[in-house]
């Protein structure tokens, strides 16, 4: 079982504390949703804990490998990474961009092996793309498109997802849609991390929300332990009330 | 998807094509007989001369420049994400010239043959090497192309210093030719010189193409993807700096062609930069030896220079490009 295991995970940049000693495990199986206002310090924690920013202290540990030292396919084919959504360079087909996914496996978008197409074809369909297959990317609509990054990282069958605000700029069935397909994933037998702003989605599909502020984890359980008034009041300045999983924000404090 | 299955056989037919026509035309008219009897090594020894020595060579060096330029261009596209990143516009095709005509300058050349060839390599390679580091720094693609703008400008000045300065006449007019670029005169020995640089530039950049599909996404997505980021850069750099270098060498500065081919490649091989490396060669060869074959045609009283008619062509091209990319993809 592939295991993230991040102890006292620290990240600087210019003499500026963007992480403090971030504990955190991610197991599949698991839902966690990583909360906190802008620039708490989310993206840094993921991003030094898949090995991409260098920390300044602490380590990331993949099954016990440190993340840093992993070569960057190994990191790939145990953790599939959705960063934050930035435009295409080139208005590739659907199909091109999914098979991207199966990079790590030595793919390339001519080039596919029996294991990678019916992987592509196993994500394409997942997401409800297969009939986009051959459309450019550029005709398609922003909630297509988050589809088909979804997809790309599906089709890379890794035994855990990170994903940096995927549902940010959807409309509401679009988002429901990005969530339910990683809470599929989640019950294959996946543990995903999600970065994600809507506090009431996050304590709807998330089996576990970590909360950040100022570089800080200031709490991290299941949704019944840790989402209270007075936590959304200390992490958002946010007046809220809570029932069960059901949250509703009523105003600036 | 179909496209791409047909698309590089036909265009080696067609550069095929090309070099032969190339070979039929020329100051002495010869008939195709003659000309297919020279090829194949019988016919008169003044068409075999024709034919082997001022013919030949001339479009070989016309393809291999065009070729070497279009694999960087297409590479350095799909590196830096810009349909406008090529070593023309980027100032490398510049860089490498400066550093011929010092070589010449200097009289370095006189120590090897092999002098002017890797002067113009290691003047591509810096400028290469510059622009990777300016790309690393700054995420704005235009930025990048005035940068390298400015690189082109730099260059420009220093050869402008160079010619200025030049002690003779006859430096003045090789330091000419590398600024104009041309494959006049070209032998089987200057291809040989060449050959082997470009070669290797363009076996790196066919080997490490995937990685250029993988940052279709981003770099962030890439390194995602288990892309190695840095190693893919120092690659990449590398070939292009070997493959434009190498065709400095050969025919001087020749502009724009690494940035029509593969335009006009892209779309079929649906918008992938690593399947259009190859057919982005063979287009761009393609297209410098039908522009070479018509200045030879063109009825002027001192032949046109390549590079010149390749700009003229070029250019318009070029701000054509520009014009269509959207403000979204800044």
């Amino acid at each position: 079982m592939t295991e993230l295991c991040v102890k006292d995970l620290s990240v600087t940049a210019h003499g500026k504390s963007l992480v403090d000693r971030a504990n955190f495990v991610l197991k599949p199986g698991e839902f966690v949703a990583l909360l906190g206002p802008n620039g708490a310090g989310k993206t840094s924690l993921v991003r030094a804990a898949l090995g991409l920013a260098r920390p300044a202290f602490g380590t990331a540990r993949l099954d016990g490998e440190d993340t840093a030292r992993l070569s960057p396919g190994q990191r790939a084919r145990q953790i599939a990474y959705l960063p934050q959504v930035r435009p295409l360079a080139w208005p590739s087909r659907v199909r091109d961009i999914v098979a991207l996914g199966r990079f790590s496996h030595g793919a390339a978008a001519g080039r596919l092996s029996h294991a990678d197409a019916e992987a592509l074809d196993h994500a394409l369909s997942a997401c409800d793309l297969t009939h986009l297959s051959q459309r450019r990317a550029d005709t398609l609509s922003g909630g297509e498109l988050a589809r088909v990054h979804c997809a790309r990282a599906f089709a890379a069958k890794a035994p855990l997802l990170v994903a940096d605000e995927p549902t940010a700029a959807l409309d509401p069935r679009h988002q429901f849609r990005i969530l339910d397909l990683v809470r599929r994933f989640v019950s294959d037998g996946g543990g995903a991390l999600v970065i994600m702003h809507d506090v009431a989605l996050a304590a709807r599909y998330a089996s576990r929300l970590i909360w950040m502020k100022d570089a800080r984890i200031l709490a991290d359980g299941p949704p019944g332990e840790t989402l209270t008034p007075a936590l959304l009041e200390d992490i958002y300045g946010v007046r809220a009330q809570v029932r069960g999983d059901d949250v509703t924000l009523t105003g600036a404090v | 998807m179909s496209a791409g299955r047909w698309l590089t056989p036909a265009l080696a037919v067609a550069s095929l094509a090309g070099v032969f026509a190339a070979c039929l035309i020329g100051s002495t008219p010869l008939p195709a007989g003659r000309i297919l009897a020279a090829f194949l090594g019988s016919g008169e020894a003044g068409d075999r001369l024709v034919v082997w020595v001022i013919r030949l060579p001339r479009a070989l060096a016309a393809f291999l420049v065009g070729a070497a330029l279009g694999i960087s261009g297409a590479a350095l596209q799909g590196l830096l994400r810009n349909p406008l990143a090529e070593p023309g516009v980027l100032g490398v095709s510049a860089s490498a010239s400066l550093a011929a005509s010092f070589a010449i300058y200097y009289g370095l050349v006189a120590l090897s043959p092999w002098v002017l060839p890797l002067a113009a390599i290691l003047g591509a390679l810096v400028a290469t090497g510059l622009l990777t580091i300016a790309a690393i720094r700054t995420r704005s693609v235009v930025t990048l192309i005035l940068i390298g703008v400015g690189l082109s400008s730099f260059a420009g000045a220093a050869m402008s210093l160079l010619m200025n300065l030049a002690p003779n006449p006859f430096s003045l007019s090789d330091m000419v030719n590398w600024m104009l670029g041309s494959v006049a005169n070209r032998s089987f020995a200057d291809i040989a010189l060449a050959l082997p640089f470009l070669a290797v530039g363009a076996v790196i950049l066919m080997t490490t193409r995937r990685g250029l599909s993988a940052l279709t996404l981003g770099e962030e997505a890439a390194s995602g993807l288990g892309l190695d980021l840095r190693a893919q850069r120092i690659w990449t750099v590398l070939g292009a700096g070997l493959a434009t270098g190498a065709s400095v060498a050969l025919a001087g500065a020749i502009g724009f062609v690494g940035i029509v081919a593969p335009h006009l490649i892209r779309p079929l091989v649906g918008h992938d930069p690593a399947r259009a490396l190859l057919p982005s060669a063979l287009l761009a060869g393609l297209i410098l030896v039908l522009a070479d074959i018509g200045v030879r045609l063109a009825p002027t009283a001192s032949e046109l220079k390549l590079g010149v008619v390749a700009a003229l062509i070029g250019a318009p091209a070029f701000i054509w490009i520009a014009m269509q990319r959207r403000a979204l993809h800044d």
